[in-house]
């Protein structure tokens, strides 16, 4: 059985389309990269899926699950499956500690679970000794990072990364990235990562999707996107050809 | 220049000899104000989320509405109170007309409008902020109103102090329905504006003085609950 389907899922603001008609399956454990310009819609795709808004139309499943037309409660059990890590994330006026807490405590686990949870999340991202610092003397890179945390010590099935290292200099990147990848192989966490960064791409993902004006152009394995991309406007992309 | 000398050190005077008319005077005030602003808080931070976080129709009148109510002039709040407490009114039967209690709706209702209007205005900015941040980390509905609650909690308690501010230093309200009633219902602000006009400056800058430092206190206890909930959890 797939363990993640979007079938032509498409959102409408206004009428505009932000995104339309985009398939994808994922298997369990699959990484998943998403590039393209800004304003393709991979941001909003991640919204969606985290049902953070409702699609105009289309069909999203989770582990044989249909998210359209869920309860309120059905929709945060939902939820709790997936973590997403924000492009600009915003950390709550409390200590880095008390952050990464968040999501434990919200589902209600004991003291002893949340602490054993938040130190490992803490030292995947190279944190520790931070955890009394409040969050509002922390620089971008390492609001980034207890976002990362935060959203790792939740231990989700499905991982989703908006940019998730745009904001962190080169050995923080290989320091998220290997947490990342970490739970990836080691739990079989299902990640669907955007980024502009095609080095990235090509380096952690099973498969790539390459997206423009809010429409999937391509999707296949990092060789077949980043070395033979059947489209025109995916070999434009990734040869620096096409100015947005 | 004498006169106001003169009246200083009397004033001085009736406060350190602990005059008891001066401190059953203060005493009825931090009652009568603190009492309405707590019912104030009370009423006002679920209203203002309530508004602020809800979707419902006529949103912006409703908003126009709490707007303007926070700006009620507090002598058309008292005419409104006299009216609906004083024997001929629909309230009447309560017996409430020159009482402490009177006094306690008046404030009560010039101090709603401006602890809910301030909340309202809190949780929407705060909610355009963490909404997402908290749902996707798997907060219900409820979780995401306390988280929200927390993260606006230095300016609602700054809503709180503004209403405890106005209610205090407020006059024409408490004087319509409370009839400035000599150790019953003669508050700080009533007594100032009668003991000035019948020439007693003494007692009436006691009051002033005491005014003066429990708003001085207020912004004191205010600017450290600020700087608390800045470093606790």
């Amino acid at each position: 059985m797939t363990f993640f389907k979007v079938r032509e899922l498409s959102k409408k603001y206004g009428f505009n389309y932000a995104i339309k008609d985009i398939s994808f399956e994922l298997e369990q454990g699959e990484f998943f990269t998403l590039i393209g310009p800004s304003g393709a819609g991979k941001t909003t795709l991640l919204r969606l899926i985290d049902l953070l808004e409702p699609p105009t139309t289309g069909e999203i499943e989770y582990n044989g699950w249909s998210l359209n037309s869920l309860t309120k409660k059905q929709k945060v059990t939902a939820r709790r499956e997936m973590g997403f890590v924000f492009q600009n994330p915003i950390c709550f006026n409390v200590t880095v500690k008390a952050n990464v807490e968040y999501g434990l405590t919200l589902r209600g686990l004991s003291q002893d679970e949340i602490d054993e949870k938040v130190n490992r999340a803490i030292n995947m991202v190279g944190l520790h000794g931070f955890e009394e610092r409040k969050a509002s003397t922390l620089s971008g890179g390492e609001i980034q990072r207890v976002a990362l945390a935060r959203t790792l010590a939740t231990e989700p099935n499905l991982l989703l990364l908006d940019e998730a290292t745009a904001n962190l200099d080169p050995s923080n990147v290989a320091l998220i990235e290997n947490a990342i990848q970490k739970i990836n192989r080691e739990r079989g966490v299902t990640v669907i990562m955007a980024t502009h960064n095609f080095f990235q791409a090509k380096r952690l993902g099973d498969s790539v999707g390459f997206m423009l004006d809010g429409e999937m152009i391509e999707i296949g394995t990092a060789d077949q996107i980043f070395n033979n991309p059947s489209d025109n406007r995916t070999e434009a992309f990734i040869s620096g050809e096409m100015i947005y | 220049m004498m006169v106001f000398f003169e009246a200083l050190v009397e004033a001085l005077y009736l406060i350190f000899s602990l005059d008891s008319e001066v401190w059953g005077i203060m005493l009825l005030s931090l009652r009568v104000s603190g009492t309405a602003t707590f019912l104030a808080a009370c009423c006002g931070i679920p209203l203002g989320m309530f508004l602020g976080l809800r979707v419902y129709v006529g949103k912006r009148i409703i908003n126009n509405l709490v707007n303007t109510f926070m700006g009620l002039p507090p002598v058309v709040i008292g005419l409104f109170v006299f009216l609906a407490i004083s024997r001929s009114g629909p309230m009447g039967f309560l017996g409430l007309l020159y009482t402490p209690t009177a006094m306690i709706i008046a404030q009560w209702i010039l101090a709603t409008p401006i602890v809910t209007g301030i909340t309202m205005a809190a949780v929407r900015s705060v909610h355009g902020k963490y909404r997402d941040t908290a749902i996707s980390l798997g907060a219900s509905e409820w979780q995401l109103w306390v988280t929200i609650l927390k993260e606006a909690r230095i300016s609602i308690l700054a809503g709180i102090c503004v209403a405890f501010g106005q209610a205090i230093s407020e006059v024409g309200a408490i004087m319509i329905v409370g009839g400035n009633i000599r150790f019953s219902t003669r508050a700080m602000t009533t007594a100032i504006v009668l003991q000035t006009r019948m020439g007693l400056f003494g007692m009436a800058i006691a009051l002033g003085l005491i005014l003066i430092v429990l708003a001085f206190l207020v912004n004191l206890i205010f600017t450290m609950l600020q700087e608390g909930g800045e470093i606790v959890r």
